[in-house]
């Protein structure tokens, strides 16, 4: 009886204690904390982007020396897991496009699948023009 | 306090148009520069070729808006990232990941203002 009047003021007065891992408990909250944390990986691309222009204004001896460094393994592994952190970061991003949008075409709301589909095209024709102006221009 | 309630709704704001671009370009940029061009599917572009694409004022202002919305896209939620998974809050982790983002984008204005 006691113990129970004690949990019960406990839970009015006292803030829930929170474990530091309790992202570690459930499958979705891990999916969660990792998609939270593609943002590092948004962060780190810019800074890779902004050297490589650094290495472009350097001249072409230190943009070859940029390429080279590429290559290196350790490099190349934080770059293919950046790759399936900017994904995983598009396709969450653009699933919520939907609930954070709400577009008006006259008296009648444009559909949720529609913005979707909006999303990806743009997602697709800005990839195409980036490879486009890369390896094809 | 009352000034960083104020400006909450702005810093949402540069999240979410960061998270749209860097969702729209991040991913096939580091596809090509990061894995396909390092492993050599695709063969290095030439310098002539890579200073004509960044000469191109258009591609500099979509790249100077790309990493000016990305990084405070990620100062954004690596702040609410520290505080909700790790209990780490406070008006100092702010500042550092916002100004963190403010140096970011003032050195990618120079660097891309200097390829001209």
């Amino acid at each position: 009886m006691a113990q129970s009047v004690q949990s019960e003021y406990q839970q009015r007065v006292l803030p829930p204690r929170v474990s530091t891992f309790w992202w570690l408990e459930k499958g979705s909250y891990l999916v969660f904390i990792l998609r939270e944390l593609s943002c590092v990986f948004v962060g780190w691309f810019v800074v890779y982007l902004l050297m490589l222009v650094r290495a472009v204004i350097q001249g072409d001896a230190s943009y070859q020396a940029f390429m080279a460094w590429s290559a290196t393994t350790p490099i190349l592994l934080l770059n293919i897991v950046s790759f399936l952190f900017l994904v995983f970061h598009a396709v969450t991003f653009f699933d919520a496009a939907p609930q954070a949008m709400v577009v008006k075409l006259g008296p009648n709301k444009v559909p949720g699948s529609l913005i979707l589909a909006g999303h990806y095209a743009g997602w697709a024709a800005a990839s195409a023009l980036v490879i486009w102006l890369v390896v094809g221009a | 306090m009352a000034v960083r309630q104020h400006s909450e709704p702005y810093l949402w704001l540069l999240f979410s148009a960061g998270g749209v671009l860097s969702a729209m370009l991040l991913p096939v940029m580091v596809l090509l520069f990061g894995i396909a061009i390092p492993l050599g599917w695709i063969p290095v572009p030439t310098y002539e070729h890579m200073l004509g694409v960044l000469g191109n004022p258009i591609t500099r202002l979509v790249l100077f808006g790309l990493c000016f919305l990305s990084l405070f896209h990620w100062a954004h939620r690596f702040r609410h990232t520290l505080h909700d998974a790790l209990g780490i809050k406070g008006g100092f982790m702010a500042a550092l990941c916002y100004g963190a983002a403010a140096v970011g984008s003032v050195v990618a204005a120079y660097l891309l203002w200097q390829v001209g």
